[in-house]
């Protein structure tokens, strides 16, 4: 049974205003829901709710407008279904595109950040560990939990606002720490470590990850060093998009993971699973979803969306060159800033890179309407979710192979797959 | 669906009822069942303006959820279920009601939330999916219900004036 404070039952009956109650009473009745014996503060949140959908969700955020509700946490705005740097033209029209515009108005009305990235991580939103923190956007929730060691659920479209303007979250799940240990060991000790050093390694295994552990809490052995941010970045977002993933373990790299033991909780793992090569290479395989292919119609990149050092990646290798396919790169207006204040944008541009902010193309119509096309990318979140959401095939390909096949306009693969 | 081709005589041996826990509040009312062969993800799996399963690799695919009592054996949890449910309420493509095997709080997060807007919301009530056989093909009644954890009643329409 929900426990509430009389303090908590004071705001959801309207003490704080009818937006602050309507937002009290979605966290209690979610809370109920889950079994939660009582709310616990948050410190912050990461918000996901203001992708258009339909109008229903613009209609909803407005609601809590105009019940003056105002959010009491730090929170950050996941994207949204516009470009509102100007960046890229999104073809969302009409009615559609202002209720879209309106819902991302709402949303900095209610006092959340006009962050608009998927990496809030890497625009200086990182709690610290141990703290209690209300995300929403999968790839964000399992670097929350697994990078940065905060404690988050996976906070959907509507409880994540209504948590960030209520302060609570329901006390449940990975808010606790005996919820946050492994029961599944992932051992990658047999692999080369030619390939663990490689790009794909990480969104390769991640996806494989998500597959095998589903819901599961995991702990990855075998890993010699640290991968770098970027790696576990792309590592989390493949196994959320396979898989119901919300914390991952990486024994010697991830905080609460300082060896196997440690991640476990000193018990044996219920089940470990041995990656052979020839599991990775079919888990690589997989990620493509188009036959053998003569031509490519387009290269993105940027799911989760690109670092810094990303987009300084992918202007080495373009160096210059003209593209004779568009290669979308998405990222966040914190990467951009400083791209753009030296002049370093508009030559990438005229290489003809399109520089997306704010959104990406598998959640809004950016691609151009292809119904055959074929799209490359080193993303495993985009190979996941492009053919559903744009209609694309996809050749997955380390990011050299998507820049030089963007030159070319067909797939040139340095290495074949394996 | 119609009720002509919808509907059957239910098996004699089956129960034509059952008391079902409520989940979320909501109107009840007579509907044809649509009993899911297997979990569904509203996000991707659901048209939202329309309420055809669209999921490809989904046995029931091209079938509407609009307008019926919906059992669902389980759910894939994406983050945007309650939003894709919230829009089918607003549109006029919500279920008539929704049956599930367990709660899953990210998608009745859209029938609370449309509850909070004042939309008219479809009951939500749980039920364990080996019941839910019982009741394929069949026109159903479902009680209407003012209260989470209260009890509804789950039946067969007996008479035929709803064809």
């Amino acid at each position: 049974m929900l426990d509430l404070t009389a303090e908590e039952r004071a705001i959801a009956e309207g003490r704080d205003g009818a937006g602050a109650a309507m937002a009290m009473r979605i966290v209690a009745d979610s809370a109920r829901l889950l079994g939660a014996p009582r709310l616990i503060p948050v410190a912050s949140a990461h918000i996901d709710g203001a992708l258009y959908h339909g109008d229903s969700g613009t209609l909803f955020a407005e609601r809590l407008v105009a019940g003056g509700a105002r959010v009491a946490v730090r929170a950050t705005l996941n994207v949204g279904a516009l470009d509102l740097t100007g960046g890229c033209r999104v073809r969302l029209e009409g009615a559609r595109r202002d209720m879209a515009g309106r819902m991302m108005q709402a949303y900095r009305a209610l006092g959340c950040e006009p962050s608009w990235t998927c990496a809030p991580y890497q625009a200086g939103h990182r709690p610290a560990q141990g703290t209690d923190v209300a995300w929403g956007e999968s790839n964000a929730v399992v670097f929350c939990n697994s990078v940065l060691g905060a404690r988050t659920n996976r906070y959907g479209d509507f409880l994540d606002i209504a948590c960030a303007i209520a302060g609570r979250a329901p006390c449940t799940g990975l808010h606790l720490p005996e919820n946050r240990r492994a029961t599944v060991e992932f051992d990658v000790s047999a692999l080369s470590s030619e390939f663990l050093s490689s790009e794909i390694a990480w969104p390769v295994l991640g996806s494989l990850y998500g597959r095998e552990l589903g819901n599961a809490i995991g702990v990855v052995t075998g890993i010699a060093a640290h991968p770098g941010e970027d790696a576990l970045k792309a590592f989390g977002a493949a196994a959320a998009s396979s898989g119901a993933v919300g914390l991952f373990h990486i024994a010697g790299v991830t905080p609460e993971a300082e060896d196997c033991d440690a991640a476990t909780g000193g018990l044996p793992p219920a089940a470990t699973i041995r990656v052979t090569p020839a599991m990775a290479a079919d888990a690589q395989r997989r990620l493509s979803t188009a036959g053998p292919a003569k031509r490519i119609d387009a290269v993105a990149i940027g799911s989760p969306h690109l670092s810094a050092a990303e987009l300084d990646a992918l202007e080495r290798l373009v160096a210059g060159r003209k593209l004779a396919v568009p290669l979308y790169a998405c990222t966040g207006r914190h990467a951009l800033a400083a791209f753009d204040r030296d002049g370093r944008r508009a030559a990438l541009e005229q290489a003809g890179v399109i520089l997306v902010a704010d959104t990406c193309v598998v959640v809004t119509p950016i691609l151009a309407d292809r119904p055959d096309g074929v799209l490359m990318t080193n993303s495993g979140k985009f190979a996941h979710y492009a053919p559903g959401n744009t209609g694309y095939a996809v050749l997955y390909a380390a990011l050299p192979d998507c820049v030089e096949s963007a030159v070319a306009g067909r797939p040139v693969l340095a290495e074949a797959a394996r | 669906m119609s009720a002509e081709t919808g509907v059957t005589a239910p098996p004699a041996e089956a129960s034509a009822a059952a008391m079902a826990e409520v989940l979320v509040p909501g109107a009840g009312g007579r509907a044809p069942a649509l009993v899911l062969d297997g979990p569904i993800s509203f996000w991707g799996g659901v048209d939202a303006a329309t309420g055809r399963i669209a999921d490809v690799r989904h046995p029931q695919l091209g079938a509407h959820i609009a307008g019926t009592v919906l059992f669902l054996p389980g759910t894939i949890g994406s983050s945007s279920a309650s939003a894709v449910l919230l829009e089918l309420v607003h549109n006029g493509h919500a279920p008539a009601a929704l049956v599930l095997h367990e709660p899953d709080a990210i998608l009745l997060l859209g029938l609370i939330v449309a509850r909070e807007m004042g939309w008219p919301t479809p009951v939500a009530v749980r039920l364990a999916r080996e019941r839910h056989d019982a009741f394929r093909g069949c026109m159903m009644a479902v009680g209407a219900a003012t209260e989470a954890g209260a009890r509804v009643a789950l039946r067969i329409a007996t008479d035929t004036t709803s064809g």
